[in-house]
């Protein structure tokens, strides 16, 4: 047993803000934007805010700064850093501290103007010492470790690459939100710049600005509320390596555990999941996790996605909102896959909803393929 | 011989042409990168040895530069004592680097450091 509180919290409140460009904003600006609009999404208000989990781009204590300027006084303040998983991981600490009665309202929350500031990827990190000397590209230059591992075990393709590079466009065009919703052929991403080989700028997230937030509270308090509760049903999440050469192998991720151990606590398996929003940081990490979580062997994922199975109208809904690479990646991408996971199970997602959708997995990566952490929520 | 200050005696190896690497006295297991504790045992019993230098490639890719600067090679090299770095190989176009390429150490000068690159090993070498 792994005392997970299934089914007894649940998020109340999701709300995005400023995704794709939102000039004029700082991070927090974005944040605080996103987290007043989940608070009036559940009927809560601030001033009921009592677990902070906060992840601000360069700051190292956002969470600190973060209470301050929403001028709150958190029972606790959860300022993990553990990459775009960060959120799953916090949705895993709030249940047990909502459901030991150590808080009442959690609030989650992540905001970025990496693209209006900077134009590229923000980040706190350092070059590990013993790769900084053969400069890869990072984090472009692991993931591309990781694909041609792929490629020479399993014979995948840059053609199914591409497929799952096209079925996030054809929902971020389902998705008014979405930032990048031009059309995209094959041809298209099979003649893109090559960044770091075998990948391309058409197998890398978008660099954008953009904020989420959500709000979780125990199932009870839940039903009291405006919103239709999306409960928690497990989370779980597993820690590999940090830099990609300590990954033993690099077609096999800790979301396997983190996966394995969530739907244990949920009571589920891969077929009982209706939506899947998995961090598609680069394409190949939508094989790796269609394949980690069970939705298809190892080894098959490229294969599996080949035909459009996980595009609009295909088979299984991968990524409904268009995904790190065409929705948007303000730099942290997790908590998005959270949101969107809450508005298909409320069936608030008009063109791209998922008719019926009761049960979502939502999985969040950080770092290079090195941390894991699987939420699946339900009715 | 003893560890007593790993990234400092790694580098000074390498600046005497000695590619040195890491085992544990307790379980023979090498190690990689420099530690003062062993990963996964936690023992304090780490020893320099010298490392063979022969190792295959595991991964490969190339980082693709805006000409007229050239693209380059990077690649993940497991070591024939079971560990892994990150290294590049040279002597070859970045691209004709394979996964399953047979490769051996060679200690450069890389704007005044010593770094641990690798060539490709012929046939019967």
């Amino acid at each position: 047993m792994s005392g997970f509180p299934s089914g007894r919290t649940a998020v109340v409140g999701a709300a995005t803000f400023g995704q794709g460009r939102a000039p004029g904003f700082e991070a927090s600006d974005l944040a605080a934007i996103a987290a007043g609009l989940a608070l009036e999404d559940a009927g809560l208000s601030l001033t009921d805010v009592d677990g902070l989990f906060f992840c601000h781009p360069t700051d190292t204590m956002g969470g600190l700064s973060f209470a301050q300027y929403l001028g709150i006084r958190p029972k606790v303040t959860d300022n993990n850093r553990t990459g775009g998983s960060a959120f799953q991981t916090y949705v895993e600490h709030a249940a047990f501290l909502l459901d030991a009665g150590l808080i009442d309202c959690a609030l989650i929350a992540y905001g970025s103007n990496q693209a209006t500031a900077t134009g590229k990827l923000v980040s706190t990190v350092q070059p590990m010492r013993y790769e900084a000397p053969y400069r890869p590209l990072n984090p472009v230059s692991s993931y591309a470790l990781a694909t041609a591992r792929h490629m020479h075990q399993y014979g995948t393709t840059r053609e199914q690459l591409g497929a799952v590079a096209l079925a996030a466009r054809e929902w971020a065009q389902l998705n008014p939100e979405a930032f990048k919703r031009d059309p995209l052929t094959l041809d298209d991403y099979l003649a893109s710049r090559r960044v770091s080989d075998p990948l391309t700028v058409l197998d890398c997230c978008l660099v954008t600005d953009g904020a989420a937030a959500i709000v979780m509270t125990r199932a009870d308090r839940a039903r009291d509320l405006k919103r239709k509760p999306v409960h928690v049903l497990g989370a779980a999440a597993e820690t590999h390596h940090r830099e990609i050469g300590w990954l033993d192998d690099l077609t096999v991720t800790a979301a396997q555990a983190s996966g394995a151990r969530a739907y244990a606590q949920a009571g589920l398996g891969p077929s009982d999941i209706d939506v899947v929003q998995v961090y598609d940081a680069f394409t190949i990490n939508t094989i790796l996790f269609l394949e980690d979580l069970g939705f298809c062997p190892k080894g098959e994922g490229g294969r599996f996605v080949q035909d459009g199975a996980i595009a609009p109208g295909g088979s299984l809904a991968v990524n409904t909102n268009g995904g790190g690479l065409s929705c948007c990646h303000p730099g942290m991408y997790g908590l998005f896959t959270l949101v969107e996971a809450v508005r298909q199970l409320r069936g608030e997602c008009g063109d791209r909803q998922i008719t019926g959708a009761e049960r979502a997995l939502a999985h969040g990566n950080g770092g290079v393929l090195s941390s894991q952490a699987t939420v699946i929520l339900g009715l | 011989m003893d560890v007593t200050h790993p990234d400092s005696e790694f580098r000074a190896f390498l600046a005497e042409g000695r590619f040195m690497i890491q085992r544990s006295r307790g379980t023979g297991a090498f190690v990689f990168y420099p530690r003062a504790v062993a990963p996964g045992t936690g023992a304090r019993d780490l020893e320099w040895v010298e490392a063979s230098g022969r190792g295959i490639v595991y991964s490969t890719t190339v980082v693709r530069k805006r000409p007229p600067e050239p693209s380059y090679n990077v690649a993940l090299i497991d070591l024939d004592e079971g560990v892994r770095m990150m290294s590049r190989v040279e002597g070859l176009d970045p691209e004709a680097v394979t996964i399953g390429m047979i490769v051996c150490a060679r200690i450069i000068d890389q704007d005044g450091e010593p770094v641990v690159v690798f060539d490709p090993v012929e046939d019967g070498q």
